[in-house]
């Protein structure tokens, strides 16, 4: 049965973990995610489903047991927060191109560098674009809510294993901080090792006399190979792109203007539809909710009957450049952000609505 | 006397050794001289008579023995630079039924991935450590490693390794021993048959301690580099005996979770 509870973002995820059916967590603590060990350690899951919870010595090692975890076909999560994704990005690099499924949260907070332990969206552009070495992709999820922070888990865990890539769930400190009623799934049974052997036949369960080694790796020093193995990946990406997009519209059908925004961003829109919709502008909110793939398509349909599109981010403006390559030039964007770790309220993003698109 | 016909001779009752099945039939990568391949040998000879082809997961480190689940039969991962322990510790506490090793060179270990070795160990983790020091980066061509010795030239040490510029080398074997989470410390070497039947059978003890779940085992083999060292096979073996066993004396360093007094 599902289980109403009152939860920090960066609990329920932990929780749904749990849930789900996760094999094991290995992280490090950092602000302001530092709830998602604590709240496992103090539950325990270890002697109810069996998961493995452990304190790593650094979010290097935390995303090296991820890596090792997921090569042996076992459900694996990691968090962070910026400073220690960073960190991670090696090893996620590793795991793109060794093809290796992953969980990793990050509850983005202020930089560059330890920048500050407040809100902050800066790390759009290192978890679309790369972040680590190579050609290679996530695919990013950006709850908006800490019902999504919980959904998240199982659909990232599903996603990872679908395409045997990692997946990260891109929230700030707000998401992860706020307490909000959220429904959480029924407990999942965790996958047996038989059963791991037989959906995971990539997986390092043990060279049984059935079949030939496995070698998990990244290796290939034939560059034709290795060219071929970048072609598989980047077949792997599109495919995602075809099948993976995730948004949400909210009022949109009549919209003259649009905010396009993601996680906390999107929340704060929400309310800054309203209050414009109250003074007679008509705008609508796209907030997609993968931010690789990203949803230029839908951004696309939509602007033929638009006015103009402002982007609202806790950024300097990074999505603001995946809008503008969806419209092509055809209407016009601004960007709004704010920086630094701090959150903008409702009525600044009206104005800046109506300076920087509607009297612009 | 008449001699005996080469089919006279290839009889299974004259056979006194073979290689291990467990070795794929695939031509090394180590240069000629160089204790790798002796030592990947070994630890499948163990894997073989343990009878644990199923249940072992090895994981290879960066360097010369980055190529390591090429030769060996049995279910491998390829590690970052130093993370191997680390990759190790999820596949054990994941496993804990499996006898989990990781394989690693000087550079590996002791350098970019001191924080995982000692943490592993620190932790008790409960898999096997095979650490092949040969004082020198192999792979890259050469370079000065965390083990190299003091006054030892290298392509980043031309003139001899400076211990006041560039640091001393670090006996993390040692260090690691120190620790309340190993069980079994020993440093061996593969070089004559003597030291080859010392270093299978401390082997062997470092799989055989994991089913006691007690803590590492930790097992160097201090090894030649002749192409790092620009020597010949021959000679490197005789510099290794005069100048690395003075200063990484082989035997075991603590054994059954006890450290060993040297009077």
């Amino acid at each position: 049965m599902k289980e109403l509870k009152l939860m920090k973002g960066n609990e329920a995820i932990a929780e749904a973990a749990i849930r789900a059916g996760a094999d094991a967590y290995f992280g490090y603590p950092i602000t302001p995610q530092s709830e998602v060990l604590e709240y496992l350690m103090s539950e325990k899951p270890y002697e109810k489903t069996g998961m493995v919870v452990l304190q790593a010595e650094s979010e290097v090692a935390a995303i090296n047991m991820c890596y090792g975890g997921a090569a042996a076909g076992r459900k694996v999560m990691t968090s962070s927060s910026s400073p220690g994704i960073s960190l991670k990005m090696e090893g996620i690099s590793y795991m793109a191109g060794a093809e290796l499924p992953c969980l990793i949260l990050n509850v983005n907070r202020g930089g560059p560098g330890l920048g500050t332990i407040q809100p902050s969206q800066a790390d759009y552009f290192q978890a679309t674009k790369g972040g680590g070495h190579g050609d290679y992709r996530m695919l990013v999820l950006a709850p908006s809510s800490v019902q999504e922070m919980a959904d998240f888990a199982s659909l990232g865990f599903e996603l990872a294993f679908k395409y045997r890539n990692p997946v990260m769930v891109l929230a700030d400190g707000i998401i992860g901080q706020m307490m909000e009623k959220v429904w959480l799934e029924e407990q999942k049974t965790r996958l047996t090792h038989d059963e791991i052997v037989k959906q995971c036949p990539w997986a390092t369960t043990g060279r049984t006399p059935d079949r030939k080694r496995i070698a998990v790796t990244s290796l290939e020093l034939d560059s034709g190979k290795q060219e071929l193995h970048n072609h598989k990946l980047q077949a792997k990406y599109k495919q995602m792109e075809e099948e993976e997009i995730r948004y949400e519209e909210i009022q949109c059908e009549d919209a003259d203007y649009l905010f396009v925004a993601f996680g906390s961003s999107a929340r704060i829109c929400q309310k800054a539809v309203d209050i414009a919709r109250q003074k007679g502008i008509k705008v609508g909110l796209l907030r997609p909710i993968t931010l690789f793939p990203f949803p230029s398509k839908q951004i696309a349909r939509l602007a033929p009957h638009l006015k103009g599109i402002l982007v609202v981010e806790m950024n300097a403006g990074q999505m603001i450049e995946d809008v503008k390559l969806s419209v092509c030039g055809k209407i016009k964007v601004e960007h709004y952000g704010r920086m630094g770790g701090i959150i903008p309220v409702p009525d600044e993003i009206v104005e800046n609505l109506k300076t920087k698109i509607i009297g612009g | 006397m008449s001699s005996l016909s080469i089919n006279e001779i290839i009889k299974p009752e004259n056979l006194v050794y073979s290689k291990t099945s467990l070795m794929l039939d695939r031509p090394l990568s180590y240069c000629p001289g160089c204790g790798h391949g002796t030592a990947h040998r070994l630890i499948m000879e163990v894997v073989e008579e343990m009878g644990i082809q199923a249940d072992t997961l090895g994981v290879a480190p960066v360097g010369c023995s980055v190529l390591a689940y090429e030769f060996l039969d049995i279910d491998m991962q390829q590690a970052a630079h130093g993370r191997a322990p680390a990759i190790a510790t999820a596949l054990k506490r994941l496993m804990p039924e499996k006898f989990v090793f990781t394989y690693q060179g000087d550079g590996d270990l002791a350098a970019i991935g001191t924080a995982e070795t000692i943490h592993a160990c620190n932790r008790a983790e409960n898999f096997t450590i095979i650490f092949i020091n040969n004082g020198i980066y192999g792979m890259t061509g050469g370079q000065m490693a965390p083990t190299t010795l003091p006054g030892m030239r290298s392509s980043t040490s031309p003139y001899g390794r400076d211990t006041v510029i560039m640091g001393n080398p670090l006996k993390i074997t040692e260090l690691v021993a120190q620790l309340p989470g190993t069980y079994f410390v020993t440093r061996q070497a593969v070089h004559t048959p003597v030291n080859v039947r010392k270093t299978k059978k401390a082997i062997m003890k470092a799989f055989e301690s994991q089913k006691l779940q007690r803590g590492i085992s930790f097992v160097e083999i201090v090894s030649n580099c002749n192409s790092g060292w620009k020597m010949t096979p021959l000679k490197a073996n005789k510099w290794m005996e005069e100048n690395m066993f003075p200063f990484y004396p082989l035997g075991d360093i603590k054994v059954d979770g006890q450290l060993i007094v040297k009077s």
